[in-house]
């Protein structure tokens, strides 16, 4: 029975440790900050502890809903967090974030106007915004000769079997609803039976509907045409010179990730300090840089590479996002979507 | 012997289905681009970027203890429970078997919202220890399911005879009834190992802050595209367990020589 | 051996950990929050017995159980080749078969994309001979593929430990009575190998029953299965009452049918229902 009085020792021993290891941080001044995950350069936390003297405990989320649930239930607490427009809106409705307040966020100034006073938090009470896109068709060049232009192409039965959709309800329906020129917050049963009918129809042209993948297909020319985030279309490109990203003309989605701090945050003040840090120009340059994706921030995108911001997909020009639209949250009104989502699929 | 040659064949193969990811895995390891779908060439930068990532360290000391942890554990819990539920009465067990299956069949998200939310209810910080319970109660009904076909198998009569013979119920037990076992035993505790390094789902809900997986890790990533530093990692660890794995080969099989 | 009280701690686990949060579930599926508080309500379960959302545990319960016996299948010569007593290194190769589960189930997946895709690997070496591309993703084999990838090893471990302790004596006294190879395994080693049968059956339907990443990565997501409509209610939408009720429901209906496989389990003491 040697073995088990073994392990019977391994287990106190890894137990001490792991109680041990837990309670050594509790003098510090900590600050929870949760991300979407490979969204920030991690030299940046280290230059944030380093300036303050805050230890940063930096955890990370794949999608807002999950990041939500983690909040909502109240059983951890974060200090900052990064959730998307629509999300925003919903917990604000919910009470679960805080006002910022502006007057200890001086580099707020920096971020530009267009991007503020938005749907979503229309006083800037509660947001600071952290990057933004569209969302567009990325297609390879090689494989579609005509110029692509309309959402009308994803229903072309020339490329059937070469059509990536998203395996998301919001934004597979928002395609259909745009498509058909209806808005992509309709809470009309009808417009949204339309775009179901649309889907259905479409369906057989599709290859998959695909999530985060899409980026490997797009490069790997497994698909002619795809629905794509704009930040993804900057990095497909960068891998494959074929691939092209336009924003149809009947408008699409735009889409915000802002810097929150949530109601049950212990450590507001820090909080603040960090999103701060975080819009300095130096600071969003490097992150800008980094992750790829567009900055709401002035200094930061002028310190840019010409080529990138002339670049549709990453800085689209006013024109092209005039009928462009954010994602409200629908409330209970989402269940309609689900519906028709389930019942496109179940095909 | 022709039995033999095909056995071994047929072995092969299947191992091969077994591999072939992991060696796509590991090659792209080496891959200078970030994505899957294109070789850009040699590199070894991926490798240097794991050992200067705090962050990775932290997701696997947890992922590692937690897998550790939680399959001792699950499995002492797990082997004891199976030997009570085998020796109880028809309908008790058969009460007690189907609510073991219900960690298995509830789908990870219902298991893992619903955890977090007694977890709450008891006023249970969330952070390491709700996640090695969590993990815990997920691992047991494997457990239980490996020990459950080796009692069955075992002769009723072994352990009477045991006692008959003198020996103390707790001798008998280690003595007659867990040699017996022990297969099932291994089985249970690898199954639960397994299982709890590759969570990601209810270990999410289950955590807090500070407190992280690599499963939790991975998944994060995914929005942006998988590193290939995790590659790298998971490349390394494949390579030491494999190492570990043909020294205790060979030193067993000089033993037995 | 009537040491019932050893199972205690896993019984005070159990209804905590286990029994708790179902009735939790339960409770969620039956009582729906309106303006004048909590009122019950039997809705979600009328809801879920729809065409619709029946079509898609069918669906989930029949490519389960396809993976299950491919699975079976492949996974019992597996077993029995390692039990055998010509196999040296027995317990080396076991470990190998289940050291590919300890990589990451993500990695694992996208590496099998890479591995099927229409520029993929498989496709290089089949255009090496001339043959193909294929499309060898998103669809129905694809999936099963995935499944039975990642489940094959919860099918080999528990039949290889049954079969590793059948007594050898056994089989060649029924070798010894003229027994040819083909009885000797339907008569003896079989019947004597169910449990761990049993086991790995449990242990591969009931979690196939309920994935829901690999049908999205390998089947593109054109196929919804109940794993993926249960996380959508409690994600996307928000209808936890609604994902309780579907959940409540596959249960029930997988512990039903678990139980009508177990009759097939001789001994009658797998964990049936009835």
């Amino acid at each position: 029975m040697k073995k088990f009085k073994i392990s019977a020792f391994l287990l106190i021993v890894m137990l001490s440790i792991s109680i041990l290891s837990g309670c050594s941080q509790n003098n510090e001044k900590v600050l929870n900050v949760y991300n979407w995950g490979d969204y920030i350069d991690e030299s940046v936390l280290k230059g944030f502890e380093d300036e303050y003297g805050i230890k940063v405990n930096y955890d990370t989320y794949a999608t807002n809903e999950d990041m939500y649930i983690k909040i909502k239930s109240g059983g951890s607490s974060y200090d900052v967090i990064f959730p998307s427009d629509y999300m925003i809106e919903r917990m604000i409705k919910e009470n679960l974030l805080q006002k910022i307040d502006l007057n200890n966020i001086p580099n707020y100034e920096l971020i530009d106007e267009q991007f503020k006073n938005l749907d979503y938090d229309p006083n800037n009470e509660y947001s600071v915004p952290y990057m933004w896109g569209t969302v567009g068709i990325l297609y390879n060049k090689t494989m579609v000769d005509e110029p692509v232009d309309s959402w009308d192409i994803l229903w072309d039965e020339k490329y059937s079997g070469q059509i990536l959709m998203l395996d998301s309800q919001r934004d597979s329906i928002g395609v259909a609803l745009k498509k058909l020129g209806f808005s992509l917050n309709t809470r009309d049963v009808n417009e949204l039976e339309q775009a179901k009918q649309a889907l259905i129809e479409q369906k057989p042209l599709v290859l998959a509907y695909v999530g985060d993948e899409v980026k490997d297909k797009m490069i790997g020319e497994e698909a002619a045409l795809a629905v794509v985030w704009s930040g993804d279309a900057v990095a497909c490109k960068r891998e494959n010179p074929n691939l092209e990203y336009v924003i149809p003309k009947e408008g699409s989605n735009l889409w915000f990730d802002a810097m929150a701090i949530p109601a049950s945050a212990q450590n507001k003040e820090a909080a603040e300090m960090f999103i701060n840090y975080l819009c300095d120009t130096g600071i969003a340059y490097k992150n800008t840089d980094y992750i790829g994706y567009s900055t709401p921030h002035t200094k930061a995108k002028e310190m840019l590479d010409e080529e990138l911001l002339n670049d549709i997909a990453a800085y689209p020009q006013p024109e092209d996002i005039s009928n462009c639209e954010i994602f409200y949250d629908l409330g209970e009104f989402i269940t309609e979507y689900d519906r028709v989502w389930t019942e496109i699929m179940a095909q | 012997m022709v039995k033999n040659i095909i056995s071994r064949i047929y072995l092969f193969i299947i191992l091969l289905f077994l591999y072939a990811p992991i060696v796509i895995l590991m090659i792209f390891s080496f891959n200078d681009s970030k994505s899957r779908a294109k070789w850009n060439g040699f590199t070894l930068k991926w490798y240097e970027s794991l050992f200067s990532d705090p962050d990775i360290k932290k997701a696997l000391y947890y992922t590692i203890i937690i897998a550790i942890l939680s399959s001792i554990i699950s499995t002492i819990i797990g082997t004891l429970a199976a030997i009570g539920i085998h020796n109880m009465q028809k309908w008790k067990k058969i009460f007690i078997m189907n609510v073991t299956y219900l960690p298995i069949l509830n789908p990870d998200i219902v298991t893992g919202i619903s955890l977090m939310i007694l977890f709450i209810f008891v006023n249970l910080k969330l952070g390491f220890t709700t996640m090695l319970l969590a993990h815990i109660t997920f691992n047991i009904p494997y457990v239980i399911l490996s020990v459950m076909p080796k009692l069955k198998q075992l002769n009723k009569h072994l352990y009477e005879a045991a006692l008959d013979l003198g020996a103390t119920p707790l001798y008998a037990f280690y003595k007659v009834i867990l040699p017996e076992i022990m297969p099932g035993v291994i089985t249970g505790a690898l199954l639960a190992f397994t299982l709890s390094l590759d969570d990601f789902v209810i270990s999410f809900f289950n955590t807090g802050s500070g407190v992280t997986n690599l499963s939790i890790t991975i998944y994060s990533m995914a929005r942006r595209g998988v590193e290939p530093t995790i590659n790298a990692l998971s490349t390394l660890m494949f390579i030491v367990v494999l190492i570990l794995l043909f020294i205790v080969n060979k030193r067993t099989s000089k033993d037995t020589n | 051996m009537k040491k019932r009280w050893i199972s205690y701690p896993y019984l005070l686990w159990m209804i905590i950990f286990i029994i708790v949060p179902l009735i939790l579930v339960l409770c969620f599926s039956i009582f729906i929050s309106t303006d004048n508080g909590l009122q019950f309500s039997l809705n979600n379960y009328k809801r879920f017995m729809e065409p619709l959302y029946l079509k898609v545990l069918w669906r989930s319960v029949v490519l389960a159980g396809i993976s299950t016996i491919i699975c079976l299948i492949l996974g019992y010569p597996v077993a029995m080749i390692l039990a055998s007593k010509q196999m040296s290194k027995k317990s080396f190769l076991l470990f190998l078969c289940i050291l590919p589960m300890w990589m990451n189930f993500l990695l694992r997946t996208y590496a099998w994309m890479t591995l099927l895709e229409k520029n993929g690997f498989i496709n290089k070496i089949l255009s090496f001979f001339g043959i193909g591309p294929f499309q060898l993703l998103y669809n129905n084999a694809a999936v099963i593929l995935g499944m039975v990838y990642n489940f094959i090893p919860f099918m080999i471990l528990p039949i290889y430990s049954v079969m590793k302790k059948i007594d050898p004596s056994v089989i060649e006294a029924a070798e010894d009575l003229g027994a040819n190879q083909i009885t000797v395994f339907k008569k003896i080693i079989f019947p004597l190998s169910l449990p761990g049968v049993f086991s790995g059956i449990s242990m591969v339907f009931m979690p196939a029953v309920t994935t829901f990443v690999i049908p999205r990565l390998l089947g593109g997501g054109q196929f919804m299965l109940i794993g993926n409509l249960i996380e959508r209610q409690f994600l996307l939408s928000g209808d936890w009452n609604f994902g309780s009720a579907v959940s409540i429901v596959m249960m029930i209906i997988i512990l039903i049918s678990m139980a009508i496989i177990s009759k097939y389990d001789k001994e009658h003491e797998g964990g049936q229902l009835w």
